[in-house]
């Protein structure tokens, strides 16, 4: 149900047939879309228009379409997920755009995240971090222990969870001028570090996914904040603290 | 694990020299900055009192010390931040075409490698007008008020004493080192309008660096707290702006006086 009158808008899309070739921006004419459409809709749209003229649609990633999956990883207009705050691409409506506006459309920028297709990069680098260290033992067999058995203060839980909601995106590396992943990194370190349950393996843990984010070619943190502010989840730059601090007791106090 | 391995190549604990060199120069310039302000007095009283100085700074054990821990910490910072500023390089080999970066960060924190470098040439020509002429240039040396006698490091005036070679004698006897005139050099200096634009450039330069620098130590340390960090990002905004314009201050009066 369309509210508003449709915009004409003009695309310049990042096209790359495969991680080798050579990439280009590529432009669209796309007339009176609906300012309800959210993006990934009217990537749809354009993808319905380019199919019609038996062209090759764009490749995206996308899978929830609701702000959870982190799937979906667009650099639009000079920012991850474009210019709405704490939102994916597919929580970014066209309202957000003017009529006759140019839209740039990259995919996501690092060493550590090869382009596959298009706008689809290989974001497995952030799994390979997360299988490093982020991660707790616990003896699941049938005698678990009830989590709310240990007592833990609500602002320590409050912010652990916080933390929990980083859905790793990839937006703060593709932000980052260093394309470092410590926004991510100090997420996935966090959660645990502030729970009781996280303290038998935190040496280990902030020291081994560290070491796997530069192994896989993130760079150093600038602290700029261009992370906390385009993070879809509104992650905090307290947690790369935390992490830098749990990183100087790690490497001072284990052998 | 090779945690011994990482704390010496890993990036955070490359943050940290960063940081920890970083607020030990943010020190040093306070220091620096108070003896600069005694060029603020004038006449003979003002030019006896800044030469002392020199003459303290460059005698005193204590402070010979904490000038080594200043040039291993400028020379650290440097080659430490060009090591940064190379891995940050190389995690993003291609670029994006289109970018907006002013939207999510301040231009300082994105370009502390561009600022760093010129406040390091700045030091190179800073050291060469100054500490290099004052150390083995022919410096002119201080006399005392009716210009009669040279004075020695003390202070003292040496009735019918001659100056050979940075040494003050008396009938060929050696009285000691001469007090040389520091402050007619900087005097000199500060009337070319060429170098006095220089160092006010210089000093803008470092503003910038602190803005982003002051406070994004204390983040690497680790030391990011709700309740202290609106004072901490306050103290540096204060500092940067400060601290620097005082500085830039100095020759602009010397120029025009």
């Amino acid at each position: 149900m369309a509210t508003e009158k449709g915009i004409n808008i003009t695309l310049k899309v990042w096209r790359q047939k495969n991680g080798q070739a050579k990439g280009a921006l590529e432009t669209y004419e796309l007339k009176d879309v609906s300012p309800d459409n959210s993006f990934l809709e009217m990537m749809d749209i354009l993808n319905d228009q380019i199919i019609m003229k038996d062209g090759s649609p764009v490749a995206f990633d996308h899978d929830c379409r609701e702000g959870i999956c982190g799937s979906c990883s667009m650099y639009i207009n000079g920012e991850p997920h474009g210019p709405g705050r704490l939102v994916t691409t597919c929580q970014l409506h066209m309202r957000e755009f003017k009529d006759g506006e140019t839209i740039y459309v990259e995919p996501f920028r690092a060493k550590a995240f090869p382009i596959i297709k298009d706008l689809i990069v290989d974001r497995s680098a952030l799994d390979r971090i997360q299988h490093a260290g982020g991660y707790i033992s616990v003896n699941t067999s049938g005698n678990t222990q009830d989590a709310n058995a240990i007592p833990i203060e609500k602002e320590n839980a409050d912010k652990a969870f916080d933390a929990a909601t980083c859905i790793g995106c990839g937006a703060c590396v593709a932000a980052c001028k260093n394309a470092s992943a410590s926004l991510f990194m100090s997420a996935k370190i966090s959660q645990y570090a502030l729970l009781p349950q996280g303290q038998v393996e935190a040496k280990n843990r902030v020291l081994a996914m560290v070491k796997q984010a530069e192994e896989e070619g993130f760079g150093p943190c600038s602290n700029t904040g261009a992370c906390e502010v385009e993070c879809p989840k509104g992650i905090s730059l307290e947690n790369i603290a935390r992490m830098n601090r749990e990183y100087l007791s790690a490497s001072l106090l284990t052998k | 694990m090779s945690e011994s391995r990482g704390l010496l190549k890993s990036h955070i604990v490359k943050k940290y020299w960063m940081a920890f060199t970083g607020l030990f120069l943010i020190l040093f310039l306070t220091g620096h900055l108070a003896g600069n302000l005694q060029l603020f007095m004038t006449g003979y009283a003002g030019q006896l009192q800044f030469n002392e100085y020199a003459v303290f700074m460059t005698t005193n054990p204590a402070v010979k010390l904490l000038s080594y821990v200043t040039y291993l910490s400028i020379i650290f910072h440097a080659i430490d931040g060009i090591l940064i500023s190379i891995a940050n390089k190389k995690a993003r080999p291609v670029g994006y075409a289109y970018s907006k970066p002013e939207k999510n960060s301040i231009w300082s924190s994105r370009n502390m490698g561009v600022l760093g470098t010129i406040i390091l040439v700045y030091i190179v020509v800073h050291m060469q007008n100054f500490w290099y002429v004052y150390k083995f240039g022919s410096t002119p040396y201080m006399q005392n008020e009716d210009g009669t006698a040279p004075l020695l490091q003390d202070g003292s005036a040496v009735a019918d004493g001659i100056v050979e070679n940075g040494r003050v004698l008396v009938n060929g006897t050696d009285m000691g080192p001469v007090m040389k005139d520091l402050h007619s050099i900087v005097v000199d200096g500060f009337s070319e309008p060429i170098l006095v634009s220089f160092y006010v450039l210089a000093m803008i330069a470092l503003g910038f660096h602190l803005v982003h620098g002051f406070s994004s130590a204390f983040q690497s340390l680790g030391l990011n707290h709700p309740k202290y960090n609106p004072l901490i990002s306050k103290v540096g905004y204060a500092y940067a702006i400060v601290i620097p314009a005082l500085f830039a201050i100095i020759p602009i009066y010397m120029y025009f006086m």
